[in-house]
C-alpha cells in the first residue's frame, strides 16, 4: 500500500510532468490556451497512460525486449484511437479545440516513457498508480498554465469573462509567442524552488 | 504554380511548424545547442517527412478512405512512420555511407518527433492533392530546419552570456522560443498578400 501511494504522489509533485520531468512539451504548448483545452488534454493523456500502463504491465514478460517499441506503440495507438473516438462522440467541442492533438497523443514521450520506465517492470497495479498519478500531474500542470494563459490572454476563466472591464487582455498570451513564455517561466520557476531546497539541506 | 508558392510561404514562415503548430518540440530543446546536429536533426526531420507524407498520402487515399476506414488513420500512419525510418535507416546504410553517418544518429529519434505524424496528418486533412501535399511537407520540413538552425546559433552565443542560474537549460530555450515566435508572428498576413498580388 506504502509503495503504492509512493508510485502514485511521485507524479504529483517529485516528477511532475512536464516541468520536472521535460516530456511531452507539444501538448502543453499548443492546449494550454484556455483552461478547458488544457483540463481536457490533460484528461485524455491520464486515460491513455493509465491504460497504456496497465497492458504493458500484464504483457511485460511476454514481449520480446527486440520489439517492444512496435509493440508499446500498437497499445497507446490503440488507446489513442478509443479516447478520439469517445471525444468526438461526447465532447465534440472539446474535440475541436484540442483537433489534430488527440491523434498526437501517441507521439506523446511521456506516455512512452513510462511505459519503458516504469511499466515493464512492475507489476499491474503499481503501474496503474504510477499511470494515474503522472496523468493527474500532467492535468494539475496544463491546467494551471491553462487558467493563466486564458485570464491574461483573453480575460475570460473556463469561458466566462472575469475582471472588471478595465483589463485589457493581453491577446500575445493566448497566442504561441505566450505558451513559450510562460512555460519557460515555469520551468525557471520550479528550478527556483528546487534551487533553494539545495540550499537549506 | 502561385498556389504551390502560397503553400511553401505559409508553411516555412507562417504557419512554421515548430513556432506556429508547437510540433516537435522535443528535438527542438534537446538538439539545439550546436549548429551541427541541429543541420543534421533538420535535414534528417525534413528528409523522412517528405517520405512519410507521400507514403501515408498513398495509404490514406488509396486503402483507407475507400475502404472507409480513416477511423484507423492514426495506428496506420505511426505504424507507416515508424516502419519507413527503419527502411531508411537501413537504405542509407548500405547505398549512401556517407549521408547515414551524418543523419545516422538522428533517424531512430524521428519516429516519435510529433512534427513528422503531425504534418502527416495535416497534409491528408487539408484535402491536398499528391504533388501539393509533397511540397507542403517538404516546405514544413524547411520551415522545422529555419526554426531549429536559427535556435542553435543563438545558443551557441548564449554559451557566453551569463544567464541567470534558474532560467538556464530549456527555460531560457523556451522563452527565446517565444521571442523567436513573435518575430515569425511578423510574417503573418504573407502568404494572403502573395495569392492577392498573384491574382492581379
Amino acid at each position: 500500500m506504502k509503495t503504492l501511494i509512493r508510485d502514485f504522489t511521485r507524479g504529483l509533485w517529485e516528477q511532475i510532468p512536464p516541468f520536472r520531468l521535460a516530456l511531452g512539451l507539444c501538448p502543453t504548448l499548443a492546449v494550454t490556451a484556455t483552461l478547458f483545452g488544457g483540463l481536457g488534454m490533460g484528461l485524455a493523456t491520464t486515460f491513455v497512460l493509465v491504460c497504456s500502463n496497465l497492458i504493458v504491465s500484464l504483457l511485460r514478460s511476454f514481449i520480446h525486449p527486440k520489439v517492444r517499441i512496435a509493440v508499446y506503440i500498437v497499445i497507446i495507438a490503440t488507446f489513442v484511437v478509443l479516447v478520439e473516438m469517445v471525444m468526438q462522440a461526447w465532447a465534440f467541442p472539446v474535440y475541436r479545440t484540442l483537433g489534430i492533438f488527440i491523434p498526437l497523443i501517441v507521439v506523446n514521450c511521456l506516455i512512452f516513457g513510462r511505459a519503458e520506465a516504469f511499466a515493464s517492470r512492475q507489476g499491474p497495479l503499481r503501474s496503474i498508480a504510477d499511470g494515474l498519478g503522472m496523468g493527474l500531474g500532467f492535468t494539475l500542470s496544463l491546467g494551471l498554465i491553462g487558467t493563466l494563459r486564458e485570464t491574461l490572454g483573453s480575460a475570460t476563466l473556463g469561458g466566462i469573462p472575469i475582471g472588471t472591464g478595465d483589463f485589457v487582455p493581453c491577446g500575445l498570451m493566448a497566442k504561441a509567442p505566450g505558451a513559450f513564455i510562460t512555460i519557460g517561466c515555469f520551468l525557471a520557476l520550479m528550478n527556483c524552488i528546487d534551487g533553494k531546497k539545495g540550499d537549506t539541506k | 504554380m502561385i498556389e504551390a508558392l502560397v503553400v511553401i510561404v505559409s508553411a516555412v514562415f507562417v504557419n512554421n511548424v515548430l513556432l506556429a503548430r508547437y510540433l516537435g518540440n522535443c528535438p527542438f530543446c534537446g538538439v539545439s545547442n550546436r549548429l551541427s546536429s541541429a543541420l543534421g536533426m533538420g535535414l534528417a526531420v525534413l528528409f523522412v517527412m517528405t517520405i512519410a507524407t507521400a507514403a501515408t498520402w498513398i495509404i490514406h487515399n488509396m486503402f483507407l478512405e475507400p475502404l472507409n476506414l480513416t477511423y484507423l488513420k492514426t495506428i496506420v500512419f505511426i505504424l507507416v512512420i515508424a516502419t519507413l525510418v527503419q527502411l531508411v535507416e537501413l537504405f542509407l546504410q548500405k547505398n549512401a555511407h556517407a549521408l547515414y553517418r551524418s543523419l545516422g544518429i538522428y533517424l531512430p529519434l524521428i519516429t516519435t518527433n510529433c512534427a513528422v505524424l503531425g504534418v502527416a496528418l495535416l497534409a491528408v486533412q487539408s484535402g491536398y492533392g499528391f504533388v501539393m501535399s509533397i511540397i507542403y511537407s517538404a516546405a514544413s520540413g524547411a520551415g522545422f530546419l529555419l526554426a531549429l538552425l536559427c535556435m542553435a546559433g543563438i545558443r551557441e552565443r548564449l554559451e557566453f552570456s551569463s544567464v541567470p542560474r534558474p532560467f538556464r537549460g530549456n527555460a531560457v530555450t523556451l522563452i527565446i522560443a517565444g521571442i523567436m515566435a513573435l518575430a515569425f508572428y511578423g510574417f503573418s498576413g504573407v502568404d494572403w498578400a502573395v495569392s492577392t498580388l498573384a491574382g492581379h
